[in-house]
């Protein structure tokens, strides 16, 4: 057995190459880059980090749908309370930024654990409702625990000093750090997926049965997926809090985890950059639309129908499909 | 090419040519709820109340340009603060107005006074906003819960019904007005026999009404909002707790509430609104201007308190000849009020408006002479007594 992972090890190590990423994917994460370097001179700061955020919080999921092709419905749990953790630090305990931070996704890690215990000992449908189930869970303490504020939220959060040292009231300042802790995120994501244990991973997804009989422990594998996904998506969530200096009801509500969903899918499930598209898309036009009040929620209702419809494995994977790479 | 660049000549000479037509150019931005449960009482109207504000001022004679724009924030503190920042970074917005709902309010609040702007609160509830929240950036015009709760507890118990039973909607914002009423009922010589929390938001109160009518209370006070208290009152009709000779008392209600709910099912709802459009003569004139404006429907007393506030603030743009938040918001203190609606009143050093607030009780279906005739007064309630003293706000500014 110890053989079988050595040489699914190897095997992986020298397809994934020496230098770790494909050119292709060199190049596309460095075009990323530039144009997330650029986008806040060009459009409003703002607007710009709430899409890198969500960017983070699709892939994030993606990670546990496309990669360890589990479905869960209750993302927001992790990415809300991480967002009321990471509030309450930084206003109530006068914790830096990079530890409300912390904090938030450590609060957001052992959630995943312990949800994602116990949710991954069934499979399917209900798996998904024992998630969503969690998360409702989590959004009526949120309503009700006397930190939260309830509907009000934990509001006008500090967004504090870097360090104890660089100060982040500066919207510009706040974009790179944010950008960072995304980017740092989205290229921990992309080494998860071609490791070793990414390799099981998809193993396990593509054929649970034949990993049990090569003695994977698929359990653990999954736990693990879990965590790391719930932990993404807390970092995401933090983030967010920080950077509007809120945490609401609306990070936790099951409208959220329904959001990701829609991000992953539109984007491409099971892409390394599909959910960035999908998150961007999404933002975008909620940001743009929102004229049109509660419209909003009917005309993603339309795209969602008519991306599923004729692209079904999103818009990244037909791309990826056209030019015969993976992406 | 040389068209672009002729149309780019054109734009540039406008963008010089508008600063010297007037003197100060401001943008008011009306953010509200356009679509949810909330966009009757605010919505729209609340933009055509500014409109109508600008035109009275007078505002082009007197060289100021102003421009309104507006939002819908769809009650979600997140979108509200999203759209605010907005609107103070890129898109030029000196003042936003309106606002309902507490928790995208507060956080309008936090941005606005960041952000050192100027914030007009109408629509929204809570008494924090000149209490612990309180903010040199904001006033807060027309009502709140601490002036709610007075005005109907006290009322209410002074006119015989001292035993009370709640229908709170269970989350903060119910709980808070809960407990201030009861406070004010325990105050005022009343008992309060008991409490039942609904989830939020309810569609089935029908246990809870039996408890409520089981108590034997004479008044059901409805601590809850929106949806849940014409919910609410609905199938308290048809549990005939009122012809059974109890009371219910809206903590939150809006004429347009009762529009909605026809007078069949809200008559003999006691209620406290800071106006009725039904007051007096100038009352009625703007109400009739405003309803041709606005499809034939009565103002609330949100658009009331929009079109007040942004007239006086224009009043004090124009006193300190600048848009300076701390020069106009100086000026907005200083001065009394005067308008058609809510007659004299001032601007506290805590950002409240003080005025006369009204307790009405809703008309029974004989006693109504046509469409929006709802309401009759029951008593007035002076501006000293109408809200909370300064002292007790616990807000910073005032010390």
């Amino acid at each position: 057995m110890a053989a079988d992972i050595e040489t699914l090890d190897k095997q992986s190590a020298t397809k994934a190459g020496a230098a770790g990423m494909p050119r292709l994917h060199q190049v596309i994460f460095a075009a990323l880059l530039a144009l997330a370097l650029a986008a806040p001179f060009m459009l409003y700061p703002v607007f710009v980090m709430k899409v890198l955020c969500f960017v983070l919080f699709a892939c994030a999921f993606n990670l546990l749908l496309g990669f360890g092709g589990l479905l869960s419905f209750g993302h927001a749990a992790y990415f809300g309370s991480a967002s009321y953790v990471a509030a309450h630090a930084a206003k109530v305990w006068g914790l830096t930024p990079e530890l409300a931070i912390l904090c938030g996704t450590a609060a957001a890690a052992a959630l995943g654990f312990v949800f994602g215990g116990l949710a991954i000992r069934r499979a399917g449908i209900y798996f998904a409702m024992v998630t969503l189930a969690f998360a409702q869970m989590v959004y009526f303490f949120a309503l009700q625990a006397p930190f939260t504020g309830g509907e009000d939220g934990i509001q006008a959060v500090p967004r504090g000093d870097l360090l104890g040292i660089i100060s982040l009231r500066s919207d510009l300042t706040l974009y790179f750090f944010v950008l960072a802790i995304v980017f740092t995120g989205l290229l921990l994501i992309y080494r998860i997926v071609h490791s070793p244990f990414g390799q099981v991973l998809k193993a396990i997804r593509d054929n649970e049965p034949r990993a049990v009989s090569l003695g994977y422990r698929v359990n653990r594998y999954k736990l693990a997926i879990f965590v790391l996904s719930a932990t993404l998506a807390g970092l995401a969530g933090s983030t967010k809090a920080l950077v509007f200096q809120l945490a609401s009801l609306t990070d936790v509500h099951w409208t959220m985890s329904g959001e990701v969903v829609l991000m992953t899918l539109l984007g491409g499930m099971g892409t390394v950059f599909g959910p960035i598209v999908g998150a961007a898309a999404i933002v975008t036009m909620q940001n743009y639309l929102a004229g049109f009040g509660a419209w909003v929620t009917v005309i993603q209702g339309t795209i969602f129908v008519i991306g599923v419809l004729l692209f079904r494995e999103g818009i990244v994977g037909v791309l990826s499909r056209w030019l015969k790479k993976s992406l | 090419m040389r068209k672009a660049k002729l149309l780019l000549a054109s734009v540039a000479a406008i963008l010089v040519a508008t600063p010297v037509l007037a003197d100060v150019s401001v943008k008011i931005g009306v953010m509200n709820d356009r679509s949810g449960t909330y966009a009757d009482l605010s919505g729209e109207g609340s933009v055509v109340a500014a409109r109508m504000a600008v035109e009275d001022f007078g505002a082009a004679d007197k060289g100021i340009d102003v421009t309104i724009v507006s939002a819908d924030h769809q009650n979600k503190p997140d979108i509200a603060s999203n759209l605010a920042r907005q609107w103070y970074d890129a898109e030029g917005v000196d003042v936003i107005a309106d606002v309902p709902t507490s928790s995208a309010a507060l956080a309008v609040n936090d941005i606005t006074r960041e952000k050192n702007k100027i914030f007009l609160v109408s629509g929204a509830a809570t008494s924090d906003l000149t209490g612990k929240s309180c903010s040199p950036n904001t006033v807060h015009w027309t009502y709140d819960t601490w002036s709610l709760a007075h005005g109907t507890g006290q009322a209410m118990v002074e006119t015989g019904g001292d035993s009370w039973f709640f229908l709170t909607a269970d989350y903060a914002f119910g709980h808070a007005l809960e407990r201030d009423t009861s406070e004010v009922v325990k105050d005022s010589g009343g008992e309060v026999l008991g409490a039942v929390r609904h989830p939020f938001p309810g569609q089935d109160f029908s246990s809870f009404l039996l408890q409520a009518q089981a108590s034997g209370a004479k008044v059901i006070g409805l601590a809850n909002a929106g949806a849940d208290t014409t919910n609410a009152i609905k199938q308290a009709r048809e549990f005939g707790i009122t012809q059974g000779g109890q009371s219910l008392a809206g903590l939150l209600i809006f004429i347009t509430d009762v529009h909605a709910l026809g007078l069949d099912t809200a008559q003999g709802l006691v209620l406290t609104e800071a106006f009725y459009w039904d007051l007096n003569d100038q009352t009625r004139d703007w109400a009739q201007r405003f309803a041709e404006a606005h499809n034939g429907s009565m103002p609330t007393m949100v658009h009331a308190g929009v079109y007040a506030s942004v007239l006086h603030y224009l009043k004090a743009v124009e006193a300190a000849d600048s848009k300076d938040a701390e020069a106009v918001m100086a000026k907005m203190k200083e001065m009394p009020s005067e308008d058609p609606l809510f007659g004299t009143g001032e601007v506290r050093q805590d950002g409240r408006h003080v005025h006369d607030m009204y307790l009405f009780q809703v008309k029974s279906p004989d006693e109504s002479k046509g469409e929006w005739d709802y309401y009759k007064t029951l008593a007035i309630i002076a501006a000293e007594r109408a809200f909370r003293p300064l002292g007790e706000g616990e807000c910073p500014l005032v010390q």
